[in-house]
C-alpha cells in the first residue's frame, strides 16, 4: 500500500520532469504581441516587432543571462531538397546558444557557431529524422541541401529528447536566414537561460526585460499583451511546490496505513503470545532468559511485517507497472516507478515497524511466569 | 545436592492467604532417586517448583549444589536452570510445531551451542531413549509414552545434575509408566539426582526413597511404602 502511494508520488515527479524535459527549466522566453492599452497618445492594437537590436540589448544589458538565442521564423512552408528527395520540414533560424535552450544533442558534426552567424554562412544542422528522410544511410555532413531553393551545407546532425517532432527540424544561422529569406533584422522570439540565478533574481530579470522592451517599443509597462515575458523558473517552482505537497500528503497517508498495520500486527502477536503462554513457560523452564524471549517475539514480529510488507511491495510494484502501462503517454503521471532507494527505505521501515509492533507483545511474553504458564491446561 | 531448611510458601489470592508449605526441612543427597508422595493439594508441585527455581519461597533457605538460592533475578534463575536442572512434566509439554529433535535440542540453543552440535546431541539423546527413528516427527504423531521419552531426552540433553519429574507417568498406562520409570532409573544410575512426584505406589516402588508430604509438611522423609 505504502509502495503504491510512494510510487505514485515518484510517478508524479517523473511526469513533471517529463513535461519540462525538452526545454531548459531555468529559462525566460520573450514573445512579441499586440499592445492592448493606449500609451503616450498611441492607439492600442499595434504589433510589436522584435529586432536584432532587442536581442543585443537583452544580451548585453540584462545581468544574469547565461545563454541567449533568438528565433527567426520563415514564412510559409519550407521545402527542403537533397538530390531527388524533397520534403517539408520545420526550419528554425537561431543563434548558437540555442543548443542549450532546447537541450539539443549533437550526434554528428557540430552545431552552429558564432562565426556562422557573423559571416552569414550557409550552413545547416539537421535532425536525425531529416537525415533519415533525405540521406537514408548516406553520411550527411558536408553535403549540400536546398532550403526553399537556397543551398546550405550540412555541418551537423542532432538528436533531442523532446520527441519525434523535434527531430524533424533544421537549424540555420539566424543572420543567414534573415538575409536569404527576406527577414531583414526581424526576429520572432527571444529565449535565454538564467544559469544558477535564484528564483527572485530571475523574476527581477524578467521584469527588467519587460521594462527595457517597453521603453524601446513605447508601450506601457503595465500592458500585459504587448510583449509576453514568460519565466519558466517560476512555473517550475510552482509545480514543484505542488508536487512536494502531494508527496508529503502521500507520505502522511502512507504512514497512517503503516500505523494501522503496526497496530494490527501488534494485536496478532499479543494473541499469539497468549496462545503460546505454555510454550513460553516451557522455554523458560528449559533455561530461556527474559531477554531471549523478547528477542524471539521481536524476531517473529519482524518476520510477519517483512513477509506482509514484501508481499505488499510486490503487489504495489505490480499495480504501478499496470498503471504505467494503462495511462495515456505524456500525462502528468509518468513512470510511477519504485527505485532501489525507495524499496530499501520501505524495507527498513518494515523492520522498524516489526520492532514497534512486537514491543508490547514481547514485554508481555517476557513477563510470563513459568509456574502459571505450566499450570494452565 | 538439595538442602531445604524451614521453607515457607503461601499463595495470596485476593484477601485469602493459603499456607502451602510449612517449615519444610529436606535433604537430598547427590545421586539419590526419591519419590514425593502425598494427597492432592499437599504441596508437592509447589515444592518441585521451588526446587526448580520456577517459583520463589517466602521463608527459610534453599541450597542447591551448595549455593544459596535466594532473591534470584529471572535471568540468573534461567542460567542456573539451564546448567543444573532438567524438567519432566505430567503433560509432556513438548512444543507442538517442532520435531522431536528440535524439541530435544532446545535447551542447548539456550546454552548457546551451534546448530550442528545441537543436532548431533539431540540425535544422541533420542537414541538413548530409543526414538532415533522419530527424530523428524512432531509430538502430535507420537504416543504419550513416546512423547514423555522425548521430554526426558530434552531434560537430559543439557546434562543436568537434578532431574525434577512432576507426575511423569500421570498420563500414561501402567506398562508405559514402567518403561518410563526404568528409563529414569537408568538416568539415575548415571549419576543424576532424580526426584519424582507420584500418586502411584508402583511408581514410587521403583525409587529408592519415598518422601511423604501432608498439609504442607514433610510427614516422613524416609517413608516405607504401604503394602499393596
Ligand atoms: N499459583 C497459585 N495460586 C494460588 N494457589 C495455588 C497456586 N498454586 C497452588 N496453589 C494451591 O496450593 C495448594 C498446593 O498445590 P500443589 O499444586 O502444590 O499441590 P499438589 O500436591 O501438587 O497436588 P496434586 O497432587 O493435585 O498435583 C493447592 O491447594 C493449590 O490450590
Ligand atoms: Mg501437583
Amino acid at each position: 500500500m505504502l509502495i503504491v502511494l510512494l510510487g505514485s508520488g515518484v510517478g508524479l515527479g517523473h511526469g513533471v520532469e517529463y513535461q519540462f524535459r525538452d526545454d531548459a527549466v531555468n529559462s525566460i522566453w520573450v514573445f512579441p504581441g499586440q499592445t492592448s492599452v493606449p500609451y503616450k497618445g498611441l492607439q492600442p492594437g499595434r504589433r510589436v516587432q522584435l529586432t536584432n537590436d532587442d536581442h543585443d540589448e537583452v544580451a548585453t544589458g540584462v545581468e544574469g543571462v547565461d545563454h541567449i538565442s533568438s528565433r527567426y521564423f520563415i514564412r510559409g512552408s519550407v521545402q527542403v531538397r537533397y538530390r531527388n528527395e524533397t520534403s517539408t520540414f520545420n526550419v528554425r533560424a537561431v543563434h548558437p546558444d540555442h543548443l542549450y535552450l532546447e537541450k539539443t544533442i549533437v550526434v554528428d558534426g557540430r552545431f552552429l557557431n558564432p562565426l556562422d552567424v557573423r559571416d552569414h554562412r550557409k550552413v545547416a544542422v539537421i535532425g536525425t529524422k531529416v537525415k533519415d528522410a533525405l540521406f537514408k544511410a548516406e553520411p550527411p555532413v558536408g553535403k549540400l541541401i536546398e532550403v526553399n531553393g537556397v543551398a546550405f551545407q550540412v555541418v551537423g546532425v542532432f538528436s533531442d529528447e523532446g520527441g519525434e517532432r523535434e527531430l524533424e527540424r533544421i537549424y540555420l544561422p539566424i543572420s543567414t536566414a534573415q538575409r536569404a529569406f527576406g527577414g531583414a533584422n526581424r526576429i520572432g522570439q527571444i529565449m535565454m537561460t538564467t544559469g544558477d540565478e535564484p528564483l527572485e533574481r530571475t523574476s527581477a530579470m524578467a521584469d527588467e526585460i519587460h521594462r527595457r522592451l517597453a521603453a524601446r517599443h513605447t508601450f506601457s509597462v503595465d500592458d500585459p499583451r504587448a510583449v509576453e515575458v514568460e519565466n519558466n523558473n517560476e512555473q517550475f517552482a510552482r509545480i514543484n511546490g505542488i508536487i512536494r505537497g502531494i508527496r508529503i500528503f502521500v507520505w502522511i497517508v502512507g504512514l497512517g496505513t503503516l500505523l494501522a498495520g503496526i497496530v494490527g500486527v501488534s494485536n496478532i502477536m499479543l494473541i499469539a503470545v497468549r496462545e503460546r503462554t505454555r510454550e513460553i513457560g516451557v522455554r523458560k523452564a528449559l533455561g530461556a532468559t527474559p531477554r531471549s524471549i523478547v528477542l524471539l517475539i521481536l524476531q517473529e514480529s519482524i518476520l510477519i511485517t517483512s513477509i506482509a510488507g514484501y508481499a505488499g511491495l510486490v503487489l504495489g510494484v505490480g499495480v504501478l507497472e499496470l498503471a504505467a502501462r494503462k495511462l495515456p503517454p505524456g500525462s502528468y503521471f509518468r513512470n510511477p516507478e519504485v527505485d532501489l532507494g525507495v524499496a530499501l527505505q520501505a524495507m527498513a521501515l518494515l523492520i522498524v515497524a516489526g520492532l514497534v509492533a512486537g514491543f508490547v507483545p514481547a514485554r508481555r511474553a517476557a513477563a510470563v511466569r513459568p509456574v502459571e504458564a505450566l499450570r494452565s491446561e | 545436592m538439595v538442602s531445604l531448611e524451614k521453607i515457607d510458601k503461601s499463595y495470596v489470592t485476593g484477601s485469602h492467604r493459603l499456607h502451602v508449605l510449612k517449615a519444610v526441612d529436606l535433604e537430598i543427597e547427590s545421586g539419590e532417586m526419591a519419590a514425593v508422595m502425598g494427597a492432592s493439594g499437599s504441596g508437592k508441585s509447589t515444592l518441585m517448583n521451588i526446587l526448580g527455581l520456577l517459583d520463589n519461597y517466602d521463608g527459610g533457605s534453599y541450597r542447591l549444589d551448595g549455593q544459596l538460592m535466594r532473591d534470584l533475578s529471572e535471568t540468573r534463575a534461567a542460567v542456573l536452570r539451564r546448567q543444573l536442572i532438567g524438567f519432566v512434566f505430567q503433560s509432556f509439554n513438548l512444543i507442538p510445531f517442532k520435531t522431536a529433535a528440535e524439541n530435544v535440542a532446545l535447551p542447548l540453543y539456550y546454552q548457546g551451542l551451534g546448530r550442528r552440535r545441537r543436532q548431533a546431541a539431540a540425535l544422541e539423546y533420542l537414541e538413548r531413549v530409543g526414538l532415533r527413528d522419530w527424530a523428524t516427527h512432531r509430538p502430535s504423531e507420537m504416543s504419550g509414552g513416546q512423547q514423555q521419552r522425548v521430554a526426558i531426552a530434552r531434560a537430559l540433553v543439557a546434562r543436568p545434575k537434578l532431574l525434577l519429574a512432576d507426575e511423569p507417568t500421570g498420563a500414561l498406562d501402567s506398562e508405559t509408566s514402567h518403561e518410563i520409570m526404568e528409563l529414569l532409573q537408568q538416568v539415575n544410575r548415571e549419576g543424576v539426582t532424580v526426584l519424582v512426584v507420584t500418586h502411584e505406589r508402583d511408581v514410587a516402588a521403583m525409587t529408592r526413597r519415598v518422601i511423604r508430604l501432608k498439609d504442607g509438611r514433610v510427614e516422613d522423609a524416609h517413608a516405607r511404602l504401604p503394602d499393596a
